[in-house]
């Protein structure tokens, strides 16, 4: 943009202007001043008291974390040594089921949630009387703390004596140990997992099916389809924006989940549960600061990995729909 | 006769999650009520004999009171961090809805990174250290308020949207400028997302357990979160004990969830769509 001064005497007050950089430096007195106005009225230094703790705090961290992970490290001294931590990392046994153990509760998890959140937010947005206290009901374990969750839930889940398994043995069920045997014990606490946070996906799709207009339910009527094509037809396909709100909130949630799975099974029995976020906290407590880091590294990278592409994917869904 | 079908359907589900949803928190408060050696059935019944009194004031003595010592520091964490948060995230949400450009995509860009990046833990736990404030209250201030910015700037963004430029030019000829424009105008405007801020993050903050347990370890520190977690360990056959802290820990949110319920519900999804 070539610009005469007389243009920028004509921007409005306020008006979108990224310029300044990369400017001629001939300027009008009277542009100069709106910027200055501008920089009165929105002055940079907002950001300061904010990005002075979030620098230090959250990237400074982020930022070393990829010098560290490659040291051995006890806080106050530090050896490069390569590639050694990651070599560690996966070769150990106990570390990739870590890894293996991390994919499948964030995907079981954020499965369950969007097929149980869309099946309860339908049954919540139907003539049911009873559907605000049910709502408040189904949402109310996201506000509990997750260690309270999750000490009931290991009391619920104990073996013969527990409410569950009492309640199956009389359906004539026998009930897994749930936490103690190592096939089911990552399972059972992902099962918890769902059962604290599929209040929010509810929500979630709550709004979005209200969101969509009626015409399009009452042109199935038309046509004479049941229920059935409604949710098939309508329903699933136009809320997918919440479907993708979904996936993405729990696969970070899950990916990085400790409190729940440390309160109920410490990562037991034996590695069966363990997940980067609780090996982190291993490997940390046992000083191997720099291993501990490494695995920080590994989870950001996994993370990346999987969200990142995955909202630019539903992002460019969203634009088309 | 198939919508009859239809109906029934639909009330056996609500039945269903009705009980799946309501048994655990009452099986919370009858165990709370029982006496040690009824409690240990760990059944789901009432008890014979309730002794709720007796239970609170048990479970507050245990360990020289540090139940107490729990729920000031919890207190405290979290009023003084909301209080932070609330401040230098309105300004930023301000500014960067208001000044659009290459600072405000940085800021952006960084805002979204705090929502998905995991935060690196023993990193963190050198940078304090560097700083003199591990294992301090003040420290973990710092920790929770860091965290917690990116949600809390996307919900003042999403507000400050709505509040028209107009206002700010009228308040610029009457000479207002920079901060008091902006605490004597527009801060005054953003109440109904503040209220939703301090709700949604007192409730992640008095919740959060992850954050206390690396940068605030040991007893004369303890929060709430950290105390439960150790009393599992201590109260392994005193049930009743449990949960009775587990209660206690529980009424916080849900006075809050009684009386705020659409305001956190709103926090919570706005929030959660937008990022």
């Amino acid at each position: 943009m070539v610009m005469s001064s007389r243009a920028d005497e004509a921007r409005p007050v306020g008006h979108r202007d990224d310029a300044g950089a990369g400017r001629p430096a001939r300027k009008s007195p009277r542009a100069t001043g709106v910027r200055n106005v501008r920089a009165h009225t929105y002055p940079y230094w907002f950001y300061a008291p904010a990005g002075i703790v979030y620098g230090l705090i959250f990237l400074v961290p982020t930022v070393i974390s990829f010098y560290f992970a490659f040291t051995r490290w006890t806080l106050f001294e530090s050896e490069f040594i390569g590639l050694d931590n990651f070599r560690q990392f996966f070769s150990e046994q106990a570390l990739v089921s870590g890894l293996r153990n991390t994919l499948v509760y964030a995907v079981v998890t954020s499965g369950l949630k969007v097929v149980l959140g869309m099946l309860l937010a339908v049954l919540l947005t139907g003539p049911i009387r009873s559907r605000g206290l049910m709502r408040s009901v189904i949402f109310f374990p996201v506000l509990v703390s997750t260690v309270a969750v999750g000490i009931t839930f290991s009391v619920l889940l104990q073996p013969d004596v527990g409410v569950v398994s009492t309640v199956l043995a009389k359906l004539g069920i026998t009930a897994p140990d749930w936490l103690g045997d190592p096939a089911t014990a990552l399972l059972s606490v992902a099962l918890v997992d769902v059962w604290k946070g599929v209040g929010l996906a509810t929500l979630i799709y709550i709004a979005g099916i209200l969101a969509i207009p009626r015409d399009y339910y009452e042109a199935v009527d038309v046509d004479g389809g049941g229920a059935w094509t409604k949710f098939r037809n309508v329903t699933v396909p136009l809320s997918r924006p919440a479907t993708f709100t979904v996936i993405l909130l729990s696969l970070i949630g899950g990916l990085r989940s400790f409190d729940l799975i440390w309160t109920m099974t410490g990562g037991g029995p034996g590695f069966s549960s363990d997940v980067i976020a609780s090996i982190i906290y291993k490997t940390y407590q046992a000083g191997f600061f720099g291993l501990s880091t490494a695995g920080n590294v590994v989870l950001f990278i996994l993370v990346t990995l999987i969200v990142y592409p995955l909202s630019r994917y539903f992002n460019s869904r969203e634009v088309e729909s | 006769m198939r919508a009859a079908r239809r109906t029934s359907l639909e009330v056996v589900a609500i039945l269903v999650a009705a009980v799946v949803f309501i048994v655990p928190f009452i099986f919370m408060f009858v165990t709370a009520s029982k006496n040690e050696s009824e409690s240990a059935d760990l059944a789901f019944s009432l008890p014979t004999q309730w002794t709720v009194l007796d239970n609170i004031k048990e479970v507050f003595e245990a360990r020289d009171g540090i139940l107490f010592t729990a729920f000031r520091n919890s207190a405290i964490l979290t009023v003084v961090s909301v209080t932070i948060l609330v401040v230098v995230c309105a300004m930023v949400g301000y500014v960067i809805q208001r000044r659009p450009g290459r600072v405000a995509n940085v800021a952006n860009v960084l805002v979204l990174s705090g929502l998905i990046i995991p935060p690196a833990v023993v990193p963190t736990i050198w940078v304090l250290q560097q700083l003199h404030i591990f294992k301090t209250l003040p420290g973990l201030i710092l920790v929770e308020v860091a965290f917690n910015m990116a949600f809390c700037v996307l919900l003042f963004r999403a507000f400050v949207a709505a509040i028209p430029r107009e206002l700010d030019e009228a308040a610029m000829i009457d000479g207002c400028t920079g901060l008091s424009l902006f605490f004597r105008v527009i801060f005054p405007l953003l109440r109904p997302v503040t209220i939703t801020v301090i709700l949604t993050s007192s409730v992640f903050i008095f919740n959060d357990f992850v954050n206390p347990l690396y940068f605030l370890p040991g007893d004369e520190n303890a929060t709430v979160q950290l105390t439960l977690y150790n009393f599992l360990s201590q109260f392994n056959t005193q049930y009743n004990l449990l949960f009775m802290n587990i209660v206690l820990v529980t009424i916080p949110p849900l006075i809050l969830f009684i009386f705020f319920n659409r305001k956190i519900v709103a926090g919570m999804t706005s929030g959660a769509v937008k990022g």
